[in-house]
């Protein structure tokens, strides 16, 4: 006798067009909800190989969650423009840019990429839902905006190893493919783009695709990529490479302003860290003038990475007469930091590097206390009972390898 | 020709301890030379192309013990240091396994297939272990006191570590003593009842040392391999993307980054000495280089009886290193294959190859693999500990292909009638042979085999007589008596010469420990 489901509703979570080959690699059968679609957390019973393989082989994502919208017409560059803080104007037709978007006040909204596809062709993504802004904000322009979240399935295959898996399934090679460039290939005769982004700040790519081709560009990477070590890959793994790479993660490092509701809750991309990617020379866009405030006054916050120092953490667990306790996997608890008695800040996501044997953090943290090298105190739970222990404000990325930017010679 | 520059140290040795003894004087602001008698660096942490395409760890394969600050310290994530884990221990057996693994619920699952009492147990043996390793840390990492003629701050360590000891349980101080005085095996009989289990965890008491799992002082090589951590985990093995080689790389890297200057196929013939002080080295092609300290990275029969004269140390000295022991007990074969190994028991790739593969059934099969070399021969069916690095970093070996480093216990150096080339093969026949009998297609994948006797490691890597950890792992050679008595703190009976190999405490594997504290207490006389 079979189970019926006669749940008909609606609201089940989303299977991706990847879900008959990844629903059955996955070993420990752990998933998490990413825009309503089930993904894997991690394939095996722990993630640390699938860890290792974005930062030594090759790892396989699927990222068909993410949100993609499609904004096609004659005002499609002046529009994006005026919606983001990049300057569109300069992205050239194959080039990728991240951008952030911010509300009138210039508070965030979300955070994502945007391909020119052609000149009157865009792609944006997002992580959450932005259908309605978009729309909203293109009133009066010659736009048409289309929701592309299912009508693209999308992998990211990331790790040293990707460009050499790429070249041996594409039938044109990406070894002069730039980083933040897109390229149309073929792999046999089925059409794909390919980017050269991701969420890991490692050598790595993102290929773009019809759904209905998505289980045969699946296999065929799996075949060719064998030998390279290619290794299906889940959120947990992602999630430690994200923060090495002092990427920002909606919902968990900012909250945005379309639903913060209080004020204290938003951010402005100066306070996240993403001033370089606010270009004030461009005419207009939206949220420019309360930027323009926020620049002449001073951001109240700044956004940074931190590392606990290993020496006192250690002590603090030796006392306890423990080995020092490091989270297996990466967090995501606001963390207080201290400077004397006053709280200045607070850690948002943090992580053990396995690769750098560290142990770091993203924070948010007041600008006066928040210059390279600066000393603050991270609260540290021992045996339920909390300690201070010393945090150094860090450069981001925290790691970032050369085969990030660099091509093949 | 005297000296065309001068340095303030020259590092004997370009080993991963000499190299890390340079980086961290380098760091402090002296101007250090190493020389390097190979042509690569390493010593025998050194990844090498044996057979074209193919890439092997030749001698050191795993990493466990490397110290924590001394990677943050000298920074080596950056130049290069990548530690994969090593997840899994596979025990082969004759119709069945065993089968350890990373995850506590799968491995209780399968210990229990074989044993309900021993799975529940292992639950418990691990933190107890750990613990019992967090205890002796301290140890590791004090600088060995002169318990002779104790220096103040011979007395302030001997002060810490005792006040440490203080605070240890009586259950912890049972283990510690129990540890240090019986055998693995007995050891272990007195937790586990499952005998591959015992026999595979027994395993890690032999390793480098010229017992067997039934000798008394074997428990406590076995506690040595449990301090490991990785990422603050006890008991976690790594492997090194790209083989050992790397970390030694990522040293000297490190090392140049700070202005060291090291030289390769620049073997040293002596150190100068004169009036009672080292001034320099003289190198096998004539020429001579000063400076203010010499440090040997060589283990302690080199650095005494070879690179200096016994006429310029104490005759009670001389007598210590003489009687240093340190008998090679092991063999390495490094095999290129066509394919994977298929094991009769689990066929198949799986989990299983990622990890450790122990030749380790019984306590019989290793104690008899010792009874064959306590008479002078190699164990005709040798304990082995196997990894498959390719499985793990797949630019190791050509795609499809793979490479097979095995860790062979027992092959004596002093063997009957000498090494030559015809027991080299008969020793590589038998470790093949015994890998057969669990996994047959082994015979049918060989593309080649590199054999290495332990007069092959000695002739290589100037290991005497090719022992892996520069004199054995035992308790009398440890801490302050590592090399010797009065001279277990890295200095020696000569002035401004200094010690830093793995004969110094605390001991053998990539740790980097020994060149780290080496060279926090040079630094700390100069």
């Amino acid at each position: 006798m079979s189970y019926e489901n006669q749940f008909t509703a609606n609201t089940q979570l989303k299977l991706s067009p990847f879900f008959e080959r990844t629903s059955k690699l996955n070993e420990s059968q752990e998933w998490r909800r990413w825009s309503g679609y089930l993904s894997a957390t991690n394939y095996e019973l722990h993630h640390d190989n699938e860890y290792f393989a974005i930062r030594t082989k090759a790892a396989l994502l699927d990222i068909t969650p993410l949100k993609k919208y499609i904004i096609e017409g004659a005002d499609a560059q002046i529009f994006l423009d005026r919606l983001v803080t990049r300057n569109i104007g300069i992205c050239k037709v194959g080039q990728v840019m991240y951008t952030p978007w911010c509300d009138e006040f210039g508070k965030m909204i979300d955070d994502g990429t945007i391909q020119r596809l052609s000149e009157t062709k865009f792609r944006i993504t997002s992580a959450e839902p932005n259908f309605d802004w978009i729309k909203h904000n293109a009133t009066g322009m010659d736009v048409t905006i289309t929701d592309d979240s299912f009508t693209t399935a999308a992998l990211a295959l990331q790790g040293p190893n990707s460009r050499a898996i790429l070249n041996a399934v594409s039938s044109d090679s990406l070894n002069s493919l730039k980083f933040f460039w897109m390229m149309d290939t073929t792999f046999g005769d089925i059409p794909v783009s390919i980017s050269r982004t991701g969420y890991t700040g490692d050598l790595g790519y993102e290929i773009w695709m019809d759904p209905k081709d998505a289980l045969t560009v699946w296999d065929l990477l799996l075949e060719k990529g064998k030998s390279f070590g290619i290794t299906p890959t889940g959120l947990h793994a992602l999630d430690i490479a994200r923060i090495e790479a002092g990427l920002i993660l909606l919902d968990v490092d900012y909250i945005s302003s379309r639903h913060a509701i209080i004020e204290s809750r938003k951010s402005s991309p100066y306070e996240l860290g993403l001033g370089w990617a606010v270009k004030m020379k461009k005419k207009d866009f939206i949220g420019k003038q309360a930027l323009e405030a926020e620049v002449a006054r001073g951001p109240e916050w700044d956004f940074v990475g931190i590392e606990i120092q290993w020496h006192e953490l250690e002590k603090h667990f030796r006392k306890a007469g423990l080995a020092p306790g490091l989270p297996g996997t990466a967090w995501r608890t606001s963390t207080p930091l201290y400077k004397g008695n006053q709280q200045v800040g607070y850690a948002t996501s943090g992580t053990w590097s396995p690769i750098l044997k560290r142990y770091i953090a993203l924070a948010h943290v007041k600008s006066e206390y928040a210059g390279e090298g600066s000393e603050l105190m991270f609260e540290l739970k021992v045996e339920h009972y909390r300690k201070l222990t010393p945090a150094k404000v860090v450069k981001t990325p925290f790691f970032d390898p050369e085969r990030k930017r660099s091509c093949p010679v | 020709m005297p000296g065309v520059k001068k340095y303030d140290a020259i590092v004997i040795g370009g080993g991963h301890n000499g190299l890390t003894a340079a980086a961290y004087l380098s760091r402090a602001g002296k101007k250090v030379l190493v020389l390097e008698r190979r042509y690569i660096l390493g010593g025998a942490a050194v990844t090498e192309e044996i057979f074209p395409g193919f890439k092997f760890s030749v001698c050191s394969y795993v990493v466990s013990l490397m110290k924590p600050n001394v990677m943050r310290e000298l920074m080596l994530p950056k130049f290069g240091l990548e530690l994969l884990p090593l997840e899994s221990t596979f025990t082969p057996l004759e119709n069945d396994y065993l089968l350890r693994t990373a995850d506590a619920d799968q491995t209780y699952r399968e210990i229990a297939r074989h044993s309900t009492k021993d799975a529940e147990t292992y639950m418990r043996f691990g933190p107890a272990m750990g613990q019992i390793g967090m205890a002796v840390r301290p140890i590791l990492e004090t600088i060995a006191p002169n318990v002779i003629r104790p220096s103040l701050s011979d007395l302030a360590a001997t002060k810490k570590l005792l006040n440490h000891f203080k605070t240890l349980s009586s259950e912890q101080f049972e283990y510690l003593t129990k540890l240090m005085t019986m055998s693995s095996a007995d050891f272990l009989d007195e937790w586990f009842e499952f005998e591959p289990l015992k026999a595979s965890m027994s395993a890690s008491g032999i390793i480098g040392t010229f017992m067997g799992p039934r000798s008394p002082g074997s428990a406590y090589v076995m506690l040595h391999h449990y301090m490991g951590d990785i990422d603050g985990a006890f008991r976690a093995w790594g492997f090194q993307r790209g083989g050992t080689g790397a970390v030694s790389m990522a040293i000297a890297r490190s090392a140049e980054h700070f202005g060291a200057d090291i030289m390769t196929e620049a073997p040293v013939e002596k150190v100068i000495v004169k009036n009672g002080r080292a001034v320099g080295v003289a190198l096998e092609n004539g020429n001579e280089y000063n400076s203010d300290i010499v440090i040997s990275g060589l283990d302690p029969k080199l650095s005494f009886l070879k690179m200096v004269d016994e006429s310029d140390l104490p005759s009670d000295f001389v007598t210590d290193i003489k009687n240093f022991r340190i008998r090679g007990s092991s063999g390495k074969v490094n095999l290129a294959l066509d394919g994977l190994p298929n094991f009769t028991c689990l066929p198949g790739e799986g989990h299983h190859l990622r990890g450790a593969i122990s030749i380790s059934p019984s306590y019989d099969h290793l104690e008899k693999a010792y009874d064959d070399a306590k008479y002078g021969n190699f164990s005709q069916e040798p304990y082995m500990d196997i990894i498959l690095p390719s499985v793990l970093d797949p630019e190791m070996a050509p795609p499809g292909k793979h490479v097979m480093s095995c860790f062979v216990q027992y092959a004596p150096y002093n063997i009957n009638g000498g090494w030559n080339d015809q027991k080299r093969e008969a020793f590589g026949d038998a470790v093949v042979n015994t890998i057969a009998r669990f996994a047959p297609n082994i015979r049918d994948i060989i593309l080649h085999r590199q054999v290495l006797t332990p007069a092959d490691l000695e002739a290589t890597f100037g290991l005497t007589e090719g022992n892996i950890f520069h004199g054995e792992l035992t308790l009398q050679q440890l801490f302050a008596m590592r090399p010797a008595v009065k001279w277990a703190d890295y200095t020696t009976p000569i002035k401004n010469y200094y010690q830093c190999g793995s004969g110094t405490h605390p001991g053998g594997g990539i740790t980097g420990s020994p060149g780290e504290m080496a060279a926090k207490k040079i630094l700390g006389l100069w």
